[in-house]
């Protein structure tokens, strides 16, 4: 019976895992498929070895139909020389399976490397200012007296409430009148501070031991050595979580570089992909290997942080 | 500055107060903060009072916003469709990721293999992945989906493109997505549920179905809180997934949610006080039934 349920339980995780990757497997088996292949019915997921001939200054790819010792017999499958009967040396044909080069196709068809530069420069300047100012205001929240103290972090927190739509148009007013509209200072400026990581920071500097900074006090640091010297070095572990998230948002968000930038230069990855998949219609091939490339970045930070990752999501679900 | 000077210590006592040091320590967020978000707050309030497109003055119109508002069509049209996303993807959601979540308990093999798997849509970037649901959603009858659906003798469906099953599609999608973080937050939970609780159950003679509903949900009941209140807050403000699968709105405005709405109408009718007025009202909308869920929600816990 408990055997029985085990089998079961795998059963359905399996099953279940397997849907939730689906759609990333078809991803980048179909980058690798020719354009027939991949609108091909019923579909297919491994690519089939294709033969490829040279023809006329393009590369064409055949079928065979006979096979002698030294020549090959095969018809063109696609394109203007359709259904043309080729008789080709045997050296001449070459064999592939998975296309490779879709992936310099789909690279080369839009300026990826800038979208990359752009996304990447936004994300780390985003990540680095917010972990600095968040670190200064979430110290001086936690080990700090001040006046108006509790009423500075009511009012900070009242702001996590406020859904981002309602900011959003006077935000891009604001900018607009600054003159930012499409530049680099409005993709990053507005992000650096957040609410959430001064909350999420403060509250792992308040569970540093109260002995630690009297013992500081006493040896005479000043309040930025002991920030410095004592509670970043022992918050290693707040400051990569709050790092990643920054770090993730701002690579995948869309609405706001959408809104903020007009001119083709400046789309940040996402928007470039964006409007890639809208100009370049039913070219699926490309498409899929533009995606993976613009996942991969990201897949590969995670499955190398993945515990850091999962602990850091499941300390601010804990929050309360 | 003194105070900022590392190596060499000092004794004597600090340059700056404490009150000092805050200042200078919070002057850097506090002045992204206001600026970038408490400012703007004020701002969208007074220009849901103005008709302004951005181009011409701005010019005063009281209320008629809001009432203009009240009597657009396309306005219900959206609320409608937000409520229908909330109504049927929250519970759907937090049901899936409350029963993986218990079939994840520690110690079973392949736990990690699940759990990435599990969690590696909620990195991912919509815009990256919307062409592979594109492809899954695709009207052809070569759209995977369709070409299950073949497997049944079923028709192939337009999805995206039909006015009924856009929306579910949609649904569909987000719920993928957000999975891995709503399981993730129920398992930590659940690994730090007494183990004692369940000893006494068993001493007791509660069958694994009583003590799911007499001890887990239960205790489970500020998790799931935390989660509905962040899940309804999240799927007010849902727009990159519904911008990439049905970049116009969706056929007859399926999937124009009032987010949506308010993009079409700040972004490219460039009627700003107008969607200011969208704004406001979706914010006030947010603010009732988080008060209404934590008032529930509160009173079912304590009986």
């Amino acid at each position: 019976m408990k055997r029985l349920w085990k089998i079961l339980l795998h059963f359905i995780l399996g099953v279940s895992s397997l849907i939730m990757i689906m759609p990333f497997i078809w991803m980048v088996l179909t980058s690798l498929k020719s354009p027939a292949e991949s609108i091909a019915f019923p579909p297919k997921w491994i690519p089939s070895a294709k033969y490829y001939v040279s023809y006329e200054n393009s590369t064409e790819e055949i079928i065979i139909k006979e096979k002698g010792k030294d020549t090959w017999k095969g018809i063109i499958k696609a394109g203007r020389n359709r259904g043309k009967v080729l008789t080709v040396k045997k050296e001449d044909v070459h064999k592939k399976r998975f296309l490779w080069e879709n992936y310099l196709k789909a690279w080369k068809s839009a300026p990826f490397g800038l979208y990359f530069f752009n996304s990447f420069f936004t994300a780390v300047v985003t990540t680095v200012a917010q972990l600095l100012t968040s670190a200064l205001a979430a110290y001086a929240f936690a080990k700090l007296d001040f006046p108006l103290k509790n009423i500075l972090f009511v009012i900070l927190l009242a702001t996590l409430m406020v859904p981002k739509q309602v900011i959003l148009i006077p935000n891009y007013v604001i900018l607009a009148k600054l003159g930012w509209i499409d530049t680099y200072k409005a993709l990053t400026v507005p992000w650096l501070a957040s609410v959430f990581s001064i909350y999420f920071m403060r509250q792992y500097f308040e569970s540093i031991p109260k002995d630690l900074f009297s013992a500081a006090k006493i040896d005479g640091c000043t309040h930025w050595q002991t920030l410095t010297q004592i509670v970043i070095p022992l918050s290693t572990s707040v400051f990569v979580t709050t790092g990643l998230f920054t770090f993730i948002a701002s690579w995948n968000s869309l609405l706001w570089p959408l809104i903020v930038t007009n001119s083709p230069s400046m789309r940040t990855l996402q928007v470039g992909l964006t409007v890639f998949n809208q100009e370049s219609g039913t070219n699926w091939t490309q498409l899929m290997a533009a995606s993976t490339f613009s996942l991969a970045p990201l897949i590969i930070v995670f499955f190398l942080a993945q515990k850091t990752f999962i602990e850091g999501i499941a300390s601010s679900g804990l929050k309360e | 500055m003194r105070t900022f000077q590392r190596g060499r210590q000092r004794i004597h006592k600090d340059f700056l107060s404490d009150a000092e040091t805050a200042f200078l320590f919070l002057v850097p967020a506090f002045l992204i903060i206001f600026i970038f978000q408490i400012f703007p707050m004020f701002y969208a309030l007074k220009l849901s009072f103005f008709r302004w497109d951005m181009i011409t003055p701005k010019h005063f119109v009281g209320f008629k916003n809001y009432l203009n508002l009240f009597s657009e069509k396309e306005f219900w049209q959206s609320l409608g469709n937000t409520f229908y996303y909330v109504i049927v993807s929250i519970p759907f959601g937090l049901g899936l990721s409350l029963f993986f979540a218990i079939l994840l308990q520690k110690g079973i093999r392949m736990l990690s293999f699940y759990r990435t798997s599990f969690f590696l849509p909620y990195i991912t970037s919509m815009a990256a992945i919307a062409i592979v649901w594109l492809w899954i959603f695709n009207p052809n009858k070569y759209g995977l989906l369709n070409y299950a659906l073949n497997f049944f003798h079923i028709e192939p469906q337009k999805w995206l493109q039909s006015p009924i099953l856009a929306m579910p599609a949609v649904i569909v999608v987000l719920i993928w997505k957000n999975l891995g973080f709503n399981i993730i937050i129920f398992l930590t939970r659940l690994e730090n549920i007494n183990s004692s609780f369940y000893e006494s159950a068993e001493i007791d003679g509660a069958n694994k179905w009583q003590q799911f509903w007499k001890i887990t949900f239960p205790l489970l009941t500020p998790t799931t809180a935390f989660l509905l209140t962040m899940s309804t807050i999240f799927a007010f403000q849902v727009f990159a997934s519904i911008y990439v699968l049905t970049p116009s709105g969706g056929p007859k405005n399926a999937t124009t949610t009032i987010i949506f709405y308010l993009y079409k109408n700040a972004y490219q009718q460039f009627r700003m006080g107008y969607a200011s007025a969208i704004a406001y009202v979706t914010f006030f909308i947010i603010l009732i039934i988080s008060l209404i869920q934590k008032k529930l929600l509160k009173t079912n816990y304590e009986e």
